[in-house]
């Protein structure tokens, strides 16, 4: 990362311009107030804008039915620009300037991590809707997202039996990608594959040349991509620009999470396995409303990825916790999520697990063809047990950090 | 003995493409002695040139050797006539100008192209080298630099039209007095180097995602290969982009592209502590 005098003042110029970016939908004295924090700008915006507009339309559904508790929701999005240190701050100003009652953001694990004190702190529910490497472990957030052991522990196994037993990680070097890497490694190994080689790639890496040539001298029979953001796009157009595409297959646990597919080029993609919670192709009738409605608001539902889905069910989940408590306090919510709150949602049923705040979600396994996933096969109800192993907020409600699972 | 060409062909892009990024900036800074600190923004547009003309029908290869490096040379020139022509000769003062032009490049491409990915596919399909696969295109960044360079050379050594321009840069009082016009040719040379930095962008376009901050991640590269190449222009480009891009290279195979990193800033930081003012002022003495 190179830090110099332009990025610091854009970074200046970026701080005192946000002031005029809250945006409430309404001015209403008597609303719920829902704060967010996304990357709607900058390397991230991919995961970011889509989140952002599902999260609208979430709240334009629930508001156009009447609202909550016969309140509306007022919407107070900041935008983190793609830098974590805009988390701190705007983490902060929810909490103390607007004093909201609930927040639904965060994109990159570090980005939870720079909120999610501030928020206990303040008492303020708060919802991490996007997949991660798991662990985290505290009363005060709950989390819908796809962690390892429900997506690695889907994907490896598949890829193994499909492709062989050498597999090579590139991973983003950060907790997530050195978490994740860890996890495929565990997967891998119970079904006797093993791991040739991993490679971390810090997230402005754009040149992929030499490690491109290094994956050909491991020879191995699938590589694993893990990679992150703007700039790792490029690995898998230089990987289809060697015409390796064609020689090695490869599982990526990002590779769609962020629509990638539609800025890369249908070759560059095809046949990638990867395993969601959710993928357009899905047949339910929750899921076929979800995209007529998207498309009617938005004129096109390209960018309506997995991600911006867990987001809107997230908050679809909050809400039925409000209506099920009479209230939003956060003691209330937290009691009816407890008791095991479980809604219809367009990616299928979704649990709260009690002991850890995690999701028991359906996982589907998809493959890329023609720039779509096409699901090859859907597992049910799949617990967190990663975070389950090392968390549990039955006995120790009071614990709060993100256990690094040994593997 | 596939992989030793492998690894051959991966210094070779390394070193070409050092030189394809660094050649804009070596006309502007090494000869005219602007510091161009919105050369990576220079670069940018000539990416953002490639993918609009790619994606409005017009053939990749006139795009990015034709198009993005005249445009991004019309581009320069304009820059050049509104606020560089009034800073020849006060080296602090054009980076602190060149600074401000790059915000604003910056913000207007983010106005035009929002900040988001964009992106081309490459036109070239993998080579095979015995066993291994190699990114085709690099074959042809490659084939670019050497043009580049020959090209350069043969211009400034062979042609009076080189003959004027460098008398000008090394003092434009006499070229004036023998009839030449110091402030065409400064405006001349200043779209060639723009027009240099544009053609970067564009044949790295196809590469990457383009990003309107992108060019920040080049600046400083390319800030050290002319530093270190010293005052020679092409002799100094060639010696520290051989220098560098091998060092970056050879390090990302032995490590990771990290350490390749790393160990390209430690390698300038030595070099500069030995030969303060380039290689070229005490090795390739006198050479172009």
């Amino acid at each position: 990362m190179q830090i110099n005098r332009r990025k610091l003042l854009s970074g200046a110029a970026a701080i005192a311009a946000s002031s005029f970016v809250a945006r409430p939908i309404f001015a209403a004295e008597n609303s719920i107030k829902l704060g967010s924090v996304l990357d709607t700008s900058g390397v991230f915006d991919a995961y970011g804008k889509p989140m952002d507009k599902a999260a609208r339309m979430a709240i334009e559904q629930i508001n156009a039915a009447g609202g909550l508790l016969d309140k509306q929701i007022e919407y107070i999005l900041y935008d983190t620009q793609s830098n974590i240190s805009n988390y701190t701050l705007f983490g902060k100003k929810l909490a103390r300037t607007d004093k909201v009652d609930v927040v639904h953001g965060g994109i990159l694990s570090a980005s939870r991590e720079a909120v999610r004190q501030t928020f206990r702190k303040s008492n303020i529910p708060y919802f991490y809707n996007v997949l991660y490497e798991g662990g985290v472990c505290d009363r005060n957030i709950f989390i819908n997202g796809i962690t390892p052991s429900q997506q690695v522990k889907t994907l490896i196994p598949a890829a193994v039996k499909k492709w062989g037993k050498k597999i090579y990680i590139l991973a983003a070097d950060y907790n997530y990608g050195q978490i994740t890497a860890n996890w495929i490694k565990k997967y891998a190994n119970e079904v006797g594959a093993e791991i040739v080689k991993t490679d971390f790639f810090p997230l402005d890496v754009a040149d992929f040349g030499s490690t491109i040539a290094k994956i050909q001298t491991a020879k191995p029979d699938m590589i694993v991509s893990v990679l992150v953001g703007g700039a790792h796009i490029s690995f898998y157009r230089q990987w289809a620009a060697s015409g390796m595409n064609a020689k090695i297959p490869m599982a990526s646990t990002t590779l769609g999470a962020g629509n990638e597919q539609n800025i890369l080029a249908k070759e560059e993609t095809e046949g990638v396995l990867v395993a969601y919670n959710y993928s357009q192709e899905l047949k339910n009738p929750l899921n076929k409303k979800l995209l007529a409605n998207y498309k009617a608001k938005y004129g096109s539902i390209d960018d309506l990825h997995s991600t911006a889905v867990s987001h809107y069910e997230g908050i679809l989940t909050w809400a039925e916790a409000v209506k099920q408590a009479g209230s939003v306090k956060s003691a209330d919510i937290t009691k009816v999520m407890e008791a095991g709150l479980s809604i219809d949602s367009p990616s299928g049923k979704m649990t709260v697990d009690a002991k850890t705040h995690h999701s028991i979600l359906d996982v589907h396994l998809c493959e890329f063809r023609d720039k779509k996933m096409e699901i090859i096969e859907s597992f049910a109800q799949q617990q967190p047990l990663d975070t389950q192993a090392v968390c549990d907020l039955n006995a120790n409600p009071d614990d709060n950090q993100q256990y690094e699972i040994k593997i | 003995m596939d992989l030793a060409a492998v690894i051959i062909v991966e210094i070779l892009y390394a070193i070409a493409s050092l030189v394809v990024i660094s050649s804009g900036l070596a006309v502007i800074f090494g000869m005219m002695k602007v510091i161009n600190f919105a050369h990576g923004e220079f670069m940018m547009l000539g990416g953002y040139t490639t993918i609009v003309a790619v994606k409005s029908g017009i053939n990749i290869y006139i795009s990015m050797l034709i198009i993005a490096p005249l445009v991004v040379g019309i581009i320069g020139v304009i820059i050049e006539r509104l606020i560089i022509r009034h800073l020849y000769g006060r080296l602090v003062d054009t980076m602190l100008a060149t600074w401000g032009i790059s915000m604003v490049l910056i913000g207007i491409a983010t106005m035009i192209f929002g900040n988001t990915t964009e992106g081309i596919t490459t036109p070239i399909q993998g080579w095979t080298i015995g066993d291994y696969q190699i990114n085709g295109y690099n074959f042809f960044i490659i084939i670019v630099a050497i043009t580049i360079v020959s090209l350069g050379y043969y211009l400034l050594k062979f042609t009076k039209l080189g003959l004027i321009a460098r008398g000008a840069m090394q003092n434009p009082d006499v070229s004036a007095a023998l009839g030449y016009n110091p402030d065409r040719i400064y405006m001349a040379t200043f779209f060639v180097g723009a027009a240099l930095s544009g053609l970067a962008g564009g044949i790295l376009a196809p590469l990457v995602g383009l990003v309107p901050s992108w060019g920040t991640a080049y600046i400083a590269k390319s800030f050290i290969a002319v530093v270190v190449g010293g005052p020679a222009i092409i002799a100094g480009l060639l010696s520290s982009a051989t220098l560098f891009g091998s060092v970056n290279q050879i390090f990302s195979f032995l490590f990771n592209p990290v350490f390749g990193e790393v160990a390209l800033l430690l390698t300038a930081v030595i070099l500069l502590r030995i030969l303060p003012k380039g290689i070229t002022n005490s090795i390739f003495k006198g050479k172009l």
